[in-house]
């Protein structure tokens, strides 16, 4: 494909684009709309913006999904690490392709049905649903996105080195933690990332297992977006997104960077 | 690579070569995340699957049987006994739920091919940009993906609503204004739009590891543009369409948020009819029998997408 693109492909790859951000793109100008109603420019304003940090249930949400997000992403990563490990490294061991199936089912599995079977083991074991229930479920979600982005990595990331190691008397854990770590480290940090954005979007698992004391900010707005569109939404879905928005460009520059020099 | 797990040639003692109930360091490592995934992943499902056989009683948990372990064997016989189809019996006398589950694949099935349609030129077309402009779209690919998924659903609430920014443009260049926001219609936006990233990746992910040669070589054995993409470059690319298919498709038949959002009363999908059973009829038998349904129907999908995905990895 070296003749560069047609007309065509310009046309496609303009209106895919479009597509794609000018609803968001539409978002953020609305939040920042004097006017309550859509449809209205009433100015350029910061009214909403400065209404969402005196909304005391909102910023209890916001705190509540940030921890959750936080410690299910970092137990989700080593998990997933784990899981990596074992999947690309452990040759044929048993129960192996139930375990595979397993971090993989997650991915495509509809949230409903997660949500609900989750909710059941926490009924059925007596557990009260509240943060420890949500982050739980987040883990066991994002921990097999976790898994596939290392495990990407690990297949390409030759295992003579840390042999190499293990032959100069490293014990597997030091020859892991000095030479394979550092090698996967961009893996992690964005398997991290992921993880923490899927969380902190989740609304369909975290309906099902949280309970009155730990809602998130995903079931907060959606039941504001249910009673109609709201300026005061498009200011925090304008706040996520760009919180979003600056931590996976942020990751994206650190992994090419490493790239570079040695690719 | 050792992704199926042969074992490599220069460690012979690893794998299949290892004495039984000596697992290496790394199958070690495998431990946690295999307990973790067997208690929060397996086990609930056969939970599902128990509570689909159970009745619906007023309590709290509002289901019966509940099983006794304090009465031992005889209790696990009555509790056994108490099971029975009814859930699923009802399922299969009332016709909305059979209605839901047909009008779910079809709006899955659907979506699935404009997705192709719209995702195809778009991945081709990057595919086609200097490797430097493709990192920057491969990046603008995966920016929403990454954003959340309820937010860029409400996005178009705005957009399609009858006083909306739409009509708003409609009346503009003076069209007449149109009803979308809680039709059919809707729904299909909402998913082309939501799951689009989802089909490019895998698409893209083909298209540009192909030859410039080869289609340099159907050229100088005559092809036109359009037959050399039919006919090599196409035909090239089907795993990728797989892939991207499968992705979309499977998550796609048990939606929730799309459909509630931006679909009417008369848009029936499986997503909504567990969410409607479980939450607002409390109706945990019947949530479960539909998600056991919903389950069954999309296994053949999900262990399709595993194969393929296992023969990806082992061709890096």
């Amino acid at each position: 494909m070296r003749r560069g693109p047609s007309a065509f492909n310009i046309a496609a790859i303009v209106l895919g684009m479009g597509f794609l951000y000018l609803p968001i793109v539409l978002l953020v100008i609305y939040s920042f709309n004097e006017s309550r109603l859509v449809t209205v420019w009433g100015g350029f304003s910061t009214r909403w913006y400065v209404s969402l940090f005196q909304n005391e249930q909102l910023l209890a949400a916001a705190w509540v999904t940030l921890r959750v997000a936080f410690v299910s992403a970092t137990l989700a990563t080593i998990l997933g690490t784990l899981a990596a490990l074992g999947l690309v490294r452990a040759g044929r061991f048993r129960g192996r392709t139930l375990f595979s199936s397993m971090t993989y089912a997650p991915l495509v599995m509809p949230e409903v049905i997660l949500g609900l079977s989750l909710l059941l083991l926490f009924v059925s074991v007596g557990v009260a649903r509240g943060f420890w229930t949500v982050m739980i479920a987040h883990t066991t979600l994002t921990l097999c996105y976790a898994t596939v982005v290392v495990k990407a990595r690990l297949v390409s990331f030759d295992e003579a080195l840390e042999e190499a190691a293990r032959d100069l008397g490293a014990p597997p854990w030091k020859a892991f933690a000095l030479v394979t770590l550092p090698n996967i480290a961009p893996a992690v940090a964005a398997a991290w990332m992921l993880a923490f954005t899927l969380s902190l979007d989740d609304l369909v698992i975290a309906s099902f297992t949280s309970g009155p004391g730990a809602t998130t900010l995903p079931i907060r707005i959606y039941s504001a977006v249910r009673l109609g569109v709201s300026p005061e939404i498009n200011a925090i879905s304008t706040l996520l997104i760009g919180l979003v928005a600056t931590g996976v460009i942020a990751v994206y520059l650190l992994n090419m960077r490493r790239r570079t020099p040695g690719a | 690579m050792s992704v199926t797990g042969a074992p490599r040639p220069r460690r012979p003692w690893k794998g299949l070569g290892r004495p039984r109930g000596q697992p290496s360091s790394e199958a070690r490592a495998a431990y946690a995340p295999f307990l973790w995934l067997a208690v929060f992943f397996l086990v609930p499902f056969l939970l599902v699957a128990k509570l689909s056989l159970s009745d619906v009683v007023l309590a709290i948990p509002p289901y019966a049987p509940r099983l006794d372990w304090s009465a031992g064997l005889p209790g696990l016989i009555d509790f056994v006994r108490a099971l029975d189809f009814e859930a699923y019996a009802r399922m299969g006398q009332d016709g909305l739920y059979l209605a839901a589950y047909l009008s779910s694949l079809k709006f899955a099935a659907v979506a699935t091919v404009i997705l192709l349609l719209v995702g195809y030129p778009l991945a081709y077309g990057m595919a086609k940009c200097r490797p430097s402009v493709r990192q920057a779209l491969l990046m603008a690919v995966i920016l929403p993906f990454w954003t959340s998924f309820l937010i860029r659903v409400y996005a178009w609430i705005a957009i399609l609503k009858p006083a909306g920014l739409l009509n708003m443009a409609l009346a503009q260049i003076g069209l007449p204004p149109v009803d979308i926001l809680n039709t059919d219609t809707a729904v299909y936006i909402g998913l082309v739009y939501a799951y689009l990233p989802f089909m490019v990746l895998p698409l893209y992910a083909v298209l540009e590891r192909q030859e410039a040669g080869l289609l340099e070589a159907a050229a100088d054995l005559g092809c036109t543009p359009f037959q050399s993409f039919w006919r090599v470059t196409f035909p090239l690319s089907l795993p990728g369409v797989a892939a991207g298919a499968l992705l979309c498709f499977i998550p796609m038949v048990g939606e929730f948020v799309i459909p509630d959002l931006l679909g009417g009363s008369g848009t029936l999908m499986l997503g909504k009819t567990i969410w409607t059973e479980f939450f607002s009829n409390r109706d945990w038998p019947a949530a479960s029998a539909v998600a056991i349904v919903l389950l069954a129907t999309l296994v053949i999908p999900i262990v399709l997408f595993q194969r393929q995905q296992t023969k990806i990895m082992e061709q890096r």
